[in-house]
């Protein structure tokens, strides 16, 4: 287990929301880090997503905007057709260069600007999908000491993905969607 | 490509900055530094540049890598209307409502390629205005110019440019606009003709005339709040009572000093200057 988590990124792409919704209501919020996602999506869908996972948690979820300090407890998700970072005083920001792995939003982006901020204290989760962004994130995340988790791909609607990261990427846990939630309330800090 | 962590760090990407500062005079201390350090690395990688050292000396004594260095870490990606609801916006509201002055001024800050300069041609010819307006697309740098000034664009996009300008309200045939030349689709000359492609460094220039419209999409973005705060001055200097400004998706002048003087329209990222 790691000393403090002090972020958590989650990343999915094709058969991720499902995993998602199962997910987040078995978390047992305020969490005491933040949780940033990225999915891949199409352009021009942004209010949905916030909405729909916010009706599945207590916990403040929000797109994430730029230069926005990350507070503990707030899901963020990363808005469609921009690349999300994180600047080393923790504040969001938005890059709208080219798309990584053919992807805007790319998970790699956000895992590897995570990295470098947080180093061993982060923990990074790849969900079901059908193209390998993430994965090289997941190597920077590893080689810079941060906790690595993908979702279990016997599991995935769509395992490539996941199955990817185990292929190229030392794992440190591999999890069911119902076992998500109970996993990331034990990451979190319990203040008497 | 990998960009793998640690293969520059945070100290060296000072160390370029400031190199760049005393050397050419180019300020990009008020850039973010997560996107700048992430097209540092991914320019040191795509150049296999051997070490830091060798490519500091690079960028310090070969001008013509100096000059790709800086093309490579500013963001040159945009799109013919791209959001179309924001081009939209413009052919039914903004742009009509300048068509009542005798000279319309449009400002395009940060105009990369170009492609926007076009689309905003376009609504101005089909509006029946390009005759009487001028559009100044400026960018920090020259060889993004080059490329608008030449009005060729990759035949690829025009299938995704043609569907962004019929959501957008255009209704004429999109391709009548360009000829097909090999992989490149030339834009009307009666287009170019209007459109002043110039550096302008929003950094370190000044304001340069009067407009009616200024239009900076996903530049401000990559400053600092500092920056960007001098920079939506310079658009507030540089725009007549009356005008109109507009920003990008996620860019707002909500922390701007002079925020109350402007009213926004509608959800669009467009505000317009109070009389």
């Amino acid at each position: 287990m790691m000393k403090r988590c002090e972020a958590l990124v989650i990343g999915g792409s094709a058969g991720s929301l499902d995993v998602l919704l199962k997910a987040l209501p078995a978390m047992q919020g305020p969490l005491s880090f933040p949780i940033v996602i990225v999915v891949h999506r199409k352009h021009g869908t942004d209010s949905l997503l916030p909405d729909l996972l916010s009706s599945r948690t207590p916990m403040r979820v929000k797109e994430a905007d730029e230069k926005e300090v990350l507070a503990a407890g707030t899901i963020y998700i990363a808005p469609s057709d921009y690349h999300l970072l994180i600047e080393q005083d923790r504040t969001f920001s938005l890059d709208y260069s080219e798309k990584v792995n053919y992807s805007r939003p790319s998970i790699d982006v956000t895992f590897q600007s995570a990295a470098e901020v947080y180093g061993d204290h982060l923990a990074c989760l790849l969900l079901s999908g059908s193209n390998a962004d993430g994965v090289n994130g997941l190597k920077t995340v590893k080689q810079l000491g941060g906790m690595v988790l993908i979702q279990d791909p016997a599991t995935a609607q769509v395992a490539y993905m996941p199955a990817q990261a185990q292929l190229n990427v030392a794992i440190d846990k591999v999890l069911k969607a119902e076992e998500m939630g109970e996993f990331i309330n034990l990451l979190s800090e319990r203040r008497p | 490509m990998t960009l793998e962590g640690g293969l520059i760090n945070e100290e060296q990407v000072e160390v370029l900055l400031s190199d760049l500062l005393e050397r050419y005079g180019y300020d990009f201390t008020g850039y973010s530094r997560a996107s700048i350090k992430r097209r540092i690395v991914r320019l040191y990688t795509l150049d296999r540049a051997l070490s830091f050292s060798e490519f500091r000396y690079r960028i310090n004594h070969d001008e013509a890598y100096f000059r790709r260095f800086v093309e490579q870490i500013t963001v040159n990606v945009t799109e013919m209307f791209r959001d179309p609801d924001f081009f939209r916006r413009l052919r039914e509201e903004v742009l009509p409502r300048l068509g009542t002055y005798p000279f319309i001024r449009i400002w395009l800050a940060g105009c990369s390629t170009g492609e926007e300069a076009y689309s905003i041609a376009i609504l101005l010819k089909e509006l029946n205005l390009l005759h009487k307006s001028l559009i100044y697309a400026t960018d920090i740098n020259p060889t993004v110019l080059e490329r608008g000034e030449q009005g060729m664009f990759s035949l690829g996009y025009m299938r995704q440019y043609s569907e962004n300008y019929i959501l957008s309200g255009g209704t004429k045939d999109f391709s009548s606009y360009y000829t097909a030349n090999y992989s490149l689709a030339k834009f009307d000359d009666e287009l170019r003709r209007k459109l002043i492609f110039s550096t302008h460094n929003l950094v370190s220039d000044h304001s340069f005339n009067e407009f009616q419209l200024i239009m900076c999409r996903n530049v401000l973005i990559y400053f600092d709040r500092e920056l960007q705060q001098k920079v939506l001055q310079l658009f507030d200097d540089s725009l007549e009572e009356l005008g109109y400004l507009a920003l990008g998706t996620k860019e707002t002048i909500s922390y701007a000093g002079f925020n109350n003087k402007y009213k926004r329209l509608g959800s669009e990222k467009i505000w317009r200057k109070l009389g």
